[in-house]
């Protein structure tokens, strides 16, 4: 077969175009596309099938800002499960524990900034302890890390229950976050020839640009410094990194640190977009899941397309087709998986 | 303190005596199983219907004809499949007769799927709302002392379009068979007042970003009706007002109940004044219902007034104990003397008259309310109207109810 297939390739590509530029011309096309739907009004009949311009563009808005949330979430637990192989199932928990810590030191000090702050900072103490104290105890053996933090966060769950109840809590924003932005995007024009603009949260795009910068950051952190040098040597041959002179331990307590504080930082991000609340340890959970499997395991980019995937197909399912909306995330993961078992941006091992 | 004294050496006697004949537990106490959503989206909810169920035990002061009551509880996360889990265990190795649940409406129609194959065991509702736990196949052992979903709204839709003026209406309810009863509720009343509602959106539960459900509203309705849940109907108000919703609200009796409006944050603005209607009034004067209040707030945790889950709770655990009364604490004969006394019984709730229809579902009152700012600041439901024993076909005979169909998305329609 592959004999057969040889021949053809040179031909393909010298018949004027590249399989490189088709792809580019289809990706034009699509940002086309995109572009007249988000900027051009509506004629009628698109307005018919798509609901309303207003309902398309602000779901696509919302899965592309839903999905900063999701990747500050996972790009902690890519860092863990992905790069280190070390297999944390209380990525949720530490999301929640976030979550309630920033609710206490916003709504006790007023301080929104000092709760975001405190979140990240107490949970990357408390990634620290669990990989000094639990993780270390068991490094390279999946099955045993897999079971040990089930049962850490099942303990974390009823732990937080017994202390902050089973309400529903909503971090306070501060008063320069609130309110919405006017975007230059026509949704309707009324009958008198005013046009009607989409506004939007401040706040959300607040956390779109958060992640932006924190997605960038990490990255540059593992390919641009001498610490990201250390990790991805020491993920690859641990033995070989200890032998010229590295502490590797301090290394992996340092990533456990960074990744537990990002799932802290995001829950009290995403508690003040959403709330706080008993059972958002498990969503959180299976989201980074879904995204780290998807965008490819220890890879940052990869959890950026993975999270801009599901937080899309979460928005646009949940209103074009609201009961099997949930569905089409899974499709995803599967034709992930059977394609491209590696994730789309993971390296074949 | 004598008299206490008392019931306690006839209680000592009283084992003396059948201790050494009894093999098996101890004959002195009755079980009852406690079976609520004490984890996931709904555990505020769960929480509040146990305060419910504990205040009518300790009205009772514990005990029921001469036996001490012991509470098993089963925690559900209100997925029917966890619901019928811990209804099994109860059962099936705590050994339950008697079991009192569950809060919500799919976890209602599987437990009572599962009442069928446990025909000795008796099986009193607890919150749970969906219509056909009761009115289409139901159980011979389950019985429903507080009202359904479609109950509850009675009066609401003819007060939206005639004293509030709206005339079309966009529904957002959760993706299940409660909201669906309330829903069609809502619009039995509303559609054939001569109201219209063009949109209706069904939500997954448990969902937290609804400013995309928010965006695909149509813009020219009057009104929004909300039938979401807990955490849900936090989400989805806090968003409602951050993206700037100027519509008015309809509220469906979870949705503005106090586990609700007792939330922390910015959503009180959007819910004052939203007219809804369920088993329960804040602001009811009736002294039976105070006395319940100042009952209900001895409870551990209790909110400044007891949520719908309480009371559903405190109504069919009352109804449990009456029942139990009757027929001297004894189901050995599997139930079967406890289950005629259910069914034949007619009591004062503190919201007003009870009595079973011949499936096992309650006819009671049901309050119109609005929701206010009450004097301490807290958020309240203020009492309307009262529309007196309504039953489950809503006053419709029944065979034409009948024909207006089971509740789905679909069903009722009036774009």
């Amino acid at each position: 077969m592959s004999l057969l297939d040889q021949p053809s390739s040179p031909s393909l590509s010298g018949g004027g175009m590249t399989r490189r530029q088709a792809w580019g011309l289809v990706g034009l096309l699509a940002a086309a596309v995109i572009a007249w739907l988000v900027f051009a009004v509506w004629p009628d009949w698109l307005n018919a099938i798509l609901i309303s311009k207003k309902a398309f563009v602000s779901a696509i808005l919302n899965g592309i800002t839903l999905a900063g949330l999701y990747f500050l979430v996972a790009s902690g637990f890519t860092l863990i499960f992905g790069l280190m192989r070390n297999v944390n199932l209380a990525h949720g928990s530490l999301y929640l524990l976030g979550a309630y810590i920033g609710y206490e030191v916003t709504s006790r000090t007023g301080y929104w900034l000092l709760g975001v702050a405190a979140g990240f900072a107490v949970l990357a103490i408390v990634g620290v302890v669990m990989q000094v104290f639990v993780f270390r105890r068991l490094e390279g053996d999946d099955l045993r890390q897999t079971l040990v933090s089930i049962g850490i966060s099942i303990v974390a769950a009823d732990l937080m229950l017994a202390v902050w109840a089973g309400g529903t809590y909503q971090i306070a924003t501060p008063e320069w976050l609130d309110g919405a932005l006017t975007l230059p995007v026509i949704t309707a024009v009324r009958s008198n020839g005013a046009s009607v603009f989409l506004t939007y949260p401040l706040y959300r795009v607040v956390v779109l640009a958060a992640a932006i910068v924190i997605g960038v950051g990490l990255w540059l952190m593992l390919h641009r410094t001498r610490v990201g040098m250390m990790i991805r040597a020491g993920v690859d041959d641990r033995a070989m990194l200890q032998a010229s002179g590295v502490n590797v331990h301090a290394v992996f307590a340092i990533v456990f640190a960074v990744g537990a504080g990002l799932a802290g930082f995001a829950g009290v991000v995403g508690g003040s977009a959403l709330s706080v609340a008993p059972g958002e340890d498990v969503r959180y959970l299976l989201a980074s899941l879904v995204v780290v499997i998807v965008g490819g395991m220890g890879s940052i980019t990869g959890a950026a397309i993975g999270a801009l995937l599901i937080g899309l197909a979460e928005q646009i399912g949940l209103v074009y087709f609201p009961t099997y909306g949930i569905v089409l995330t899974f499709v995803i993961m599967v034709v992930t998986l059977a394609v491209r078992p590696q994730g789309i941006m993971g390296k074949a091992r | 303190m004598r008299m206490h004294r008392r019931t306690l050496l006839a209680l000592a006697v009283f084992t003396g005596l059948t201790a050494p004949s009894m093999a098996l537990a101890a004959d002195d106490t009755i079980k009852i199983g406690l079976l609520a959503t004490f984890e996931g989206p709904f555990t505020v909810l769960g929480e509040d219907g146990e305060r419910g169920a504990m205040t009518a035990v300790a009205e009772m002061n514990g005990t029921v004809a001469g036996k001490k009551i012991e509470i098993v509880k089963g925690s559900s996360d209100a997925s029917p499949d966890s619901a019928v889990r811990a209804a099994r265990k109860l059962v099936e190795q705590d050994g339950v007769k008697v079991l009192v649940g569950p809060l919500s409406g799919d976890e209602g129609l599987a437990v009572k799927d599962y009442a069928k194959t446990q025909p000795n065991v008796t099986f009193i509702n607890g919150t749970s709302a969906a219509q056909d736990t009761t009115l289409r196949d139901p159980a011979e052992n389950f019985f429903r002392f507080s009202t359904d979903g479609a109950q509850w709204m009675a009066g609401l839709g003819t007060y939206a379009f005639k004293d509030k003026g709206y005339k079309k209406v966009a529904t957002v309810a959760e993706d299940y068979s409660f909201p669906y009863t309330q829903v069609f509720g809502f619009m039995a009343e509303f559609c054939k007042a001569g109201g219209h509602v063009p949109s209706k959106s069904w939500v997954p539960i448990g969902n937290k970003d609804f400013s995309s459900v928010i965006a695909a509203i149509p813009e020219d309705v009057d009104a929004i009706y909300v039938a979401l849940g807990g955490a849900d109907a936090v989400n989805f108000l806090t968003q409602y007002q951050q993206g700037g919703g100027s519509a008015p609200l309809i509220g469906g009796s979870i949705t503005v109940d106090q586990t609700v409006l007792t939330s922390k944050g910015k959503l009180r603005d959007v819910l004052k004044g939203t007219p809804s209607a369920g088993p329960t009034a804040d602001t009811n004067d009736a002294p039976a219902w105070k006395a319940f209040v100042e009952a209900y707030k001895k409870q551990p945790g209790a909110f400044p007034s007891p949520s719908l889950f309480a009371h559903g709770y405190y109504v069919d655990m009352k109804a449990t104990l009456l029942g139990l009364d009757q027929v001297g604490g004894d189901v050995s004969d599997g139930g079967k003397k406890l289950r005629d006394a259910l069914s034949k019984l007619s009591f004062d709730t503190p919201t007003g008259k009870v009595s079973l229809d011949k499936n096992r579902n309650a006819i009671a009152d049901i309050f119109l309310t609005e929701v206010t700012e009450g004097a301490d600041g807290n958020l309240m439901n203020k009492l309307v109207k009262v529309v007196p024993q309504v039953n489950q076909t809503l006053g419709i005979p029944e065979d034409e109810f009948m024909k207006l169909g089971a509740v789905n998305r679909d069903n009722p329609s009036c774009p």
